[in-house]
């Protein structure tokens, strides 16, 4: 219990300092965003300029500790404030609308990739030397691709040559979004050439990792050990080995989470995926900054919760974190 | 105090490589592979803008010449507005790499100072210190870079290094924190401090260089995540757009519809730089790696004991004196060992 209490103060402590981050970043970086989006914008009236400011929180009204609880306050309450580029509608409500499909999508894709590539360094550390490793090269280049070529490089081949796949967006654009079959199908079928490209690119790191630490917890003595005393290859792999390794990888995984899920969300761009991706992507060129602020926090939530759950499991699984607590 | 060196010469902790001769033949091929094609991309950076055969800017006015497929002329094709996209890559590789080794030297040695000074300090400050290197690890780097990046007035350049080196080293941080702990602790350095070293000395002459391989994998992994990063970064606009990058080349050809107009030789040259390039270091790091950890070595160093090759993860074999059995595919031997119950059922131990 005591190692889940200090992870928890853990995350509640990285939570603070994100949150902290975004409140100071717009007040401490050089440059006056309100200029910058009024050059963006030529159509705002100069008054624009005033409740941009209020908005932003660039004019400083009221001391800046008056400002913090304002903000803390809004985080909370979900308001991040109007988007600049669809203007009445909210961040909220924008990002209410993307959010799911790219959790759907990343989230899924990440799952199977991690699952896939353990179950493969699993058979990779064990076959230490066979046919597995003689393909590292080719896996080592595929980890090393950028997700959002090999997203292009996918399109190009498999979507405009062969037109097995469609080339973009989240769904047929003849439909209406809804809970019945034909739009879930249209989504799924639309989600597999993204999906394939996080596949690709991501499995391979889990592989190779597993694999690493496959290879190092074979030459422990109680695998040795495990293999004289005549047990069965498999009870020797899955539940000697495997077993003991898996929590390295697990941890792992929670460490790599940020990359995978920043790489996957560029990835979306260029699909035109109707998840973060594209949102960050105007909001960017846009410099829409309370979208960019809303969607760094909501990535990073996101991670953190994952990361939370991460250590939950690993408190379940793995004994020797609750012994050293008990100890 | 003079003393001091020699105690340190007399015991070193990690063994000293042989004499340079052969040191090359010893690396693991994928060390040496790795750093073939890293040097050939490093000679492209050097070489490139001197021999690149037209400027990467220069719009060509003809209509003929506008997305262009590869021909003798230009040997990658041009884009849209006619730019030939051999002498952008030439340039790109150059920014890009360039870009990656400022960051890398940078975030290393934060983390080497951040890492050094946590085991040393040890206490109030080890806590902190790891406390802020353990947030910013959690904490996913590419969103908060889009941020920051979005709210700087000039994103040029040394903005994106000065960004990415001050996200880059917790990782590092972590990992030479731990090392210094425990060489801290060996007889060596507790026998220079008996005879009065100074703390920066020892850090500097004693700690350090022996950490130098952990430093160089760090530094080697601190240039593939600027690379990385910094092509997505500018993949997504946020980059000096009039500069050429391998990122901002990519840019252009996603924003100019590349892809729809199906010029794959402007968006597949600059995207396969950047995966050779990871390729390369990740090749590198993991030959160097073996070099270090014997398990990790290649399994063709293993034995061959009467016929059959013992890898050094297996147990003592035991070949019993049965006849031929019947030959097996690629997939019925991997799949054997999970399914067989016994390490000492088949003629070979167990193991095709």
């Amino acid at each position: 219990m005591a190692f889940v209490l200090r992870r928890l103060v853990f995350y509640l402590v990285a939570a603070w300092v994100a949150l902290t981050v975004n409140f100071f970043i717009p007040r401490a970086v050089p440059g006056n965003a309100v200029e910058a989006i009024m050059g963006k914008f030529p159509t705002l009236q100069p008054a624009a300029a005033k409740a941009l400011s209020a908005m932003l929180g660039v004019g400083h009204p009221g001391s800046l500790w008056h400002q913090y609880v304002n903000y803390l306050r809004d985080v909370f309450t979900f308001n991040f404030g109007t988007d600049l580029l669809q203007f009445p509608a909210s961040v909220t409500s924008l990002l209410g609308e993307t959010i799911p499909w790219t959790l759907a999508l990343v989230g899924t894709a990440t799952v199977i990739a991690f699952l896939a590539g353990t179950a493969l360094g699993i058979i990779g550390g064990w076959r230490h030397g066979g046919w597995l490793d003689r393909g590292l090269p080719a896996l080592m280049f595929l980890q090393a691709i950028p997700y959002f070529f090999l997203a292009l490089v996918l399109i190009e081949l498999v979507a405009e040559r062969f037109h097995l796949f469609p080339t973009g967006q989240g769904y047929d654009g003849g439909l209406i979004p809804g809970w019945n079959a034909s739009f879930i199908g249209s989504a799924i079928y639309h989600s597999l050439l993204p999906a394939l490209t996080i596949v690709i690119t991501s499995l391979a790191g889990w592989m190779l990792q597993m694999r690493n630490v496959m290879i190092t917890t074979i030459g422990e003595d109680y695998v040795v050990a495990a293999q004289a005393k005549g047990l069965s290859s498999r009870r020797v792999v899955f539940t000697y080995a495997a077993r003991n390794a898996l929590l390295p990888q697990l941890q792992g995984f929670g460490l790599a989470l940020g990359f995978v899920v920043s790489g996957a969300i560029i990835m979306e761009i260029v699909f035109s995926y109707p998840g973060i991706g594209l949102l960050l992507l105007n909001a960017v060129s846009a410099s829409d900054f309370p979208m960019m602020q809303a969607i760094f926090l909501v990535i990073t939530f996101a991670v953190l919760l994952a990361n939370l759950v991460v250590d939950l499991v690993l408190v379940f699984a793995d004994p020797r974190v609750r012994a050293k607590e008990a100890s | 105090m003079t003393a001091a060196p020699m105690i340190v010469l007399s015991q070193p902790v990690v063994a000293v490589t042989p004499k340079s001769a052969g040191r090359w033949r010893r690396l693991p091929l994928k060390a040496k592979v790795g750093a073939v094609v890293l040097g050939f991309f490093v000679l492209a950076a050097v070489i490139g803008p001197l021999v690149m055969p037209y400027d990467p800017s220069f719009s060509n006015p003809a209509p003929s010449l506008a997305l262009h497929a590869p021909d003798a002329a230009h040997l990658l094709g041009t884009t849209q507005s006619g730019q030939d996209v051999l002498s952008q890559l030439l340039v790109g590789i150059r920014l890009t790499l360039e870009l990656a080794l400022f960051v890398g030297v940078a975030a290393t040695a934060l983390s080497v100072v951040v890492g050094v000074t946590a085991a040393f300090l040890g206490g109030l400050w080890d806590d902190l210190l790891s406390l802020t290197s353990n947030v910013f690890l959690v904490i996913p780097s590419l969103p908060l870079l889009i941020l920051l990046l979005g709210y700087l007035p000039q994103k040029g350049q040394l903005a994106t290094i000065v960004v990415l080196s001050g996200l880059g080293w917790p990782w590092g941080a972590r990992v030479i924190r731990a090392q210094t702990l425990t060489i801290r602790n060996r007889d060596f350095i507790a026998a220079s401090r008996e005879t009065g070293e100074r703390t920066w000395r020892i850090i500097a002459f004693e700690i350090v260089p022996n950490e130098i391989s952990l430093i160089a994998a760090n530094f080697v992994n601190t240039v593939l995540y600027a690379i990385g990063t910094s092509v997505a970064l500018a993949f997504i606009g946020l980059a000096d757009l009039n500069s050429w990058s391998l990122g901002t080349i990519l840019y252009w050809a996603q924003s100019q519809q590349a892809l729809q107009l199906g010029a794959w030789w402007w968006f597949v040259p600059p995207g396969l730089a950047v995966a050779l390039i990871g390729t390369a270091l990740v090749l590198l790091n993991s030959g160097i790696d073996e070099l270090g950890n014997p398990r990790l070595r290649d399994a063709a160093r293993g034995v061959m004991i009467d016929g059959h090759r013992q890898r050094p993860a297996d147990p003592t074999p035991v070949w019993p004196q049965a006849g031929p059995i019947a030959p097996a595919g690629p997939i019925t031997r991997a799949l054997r060992p999970f399914t067989r119950s016994s390490l000492l059922d088949s003629r070979n131990g167990g193991r095709p």
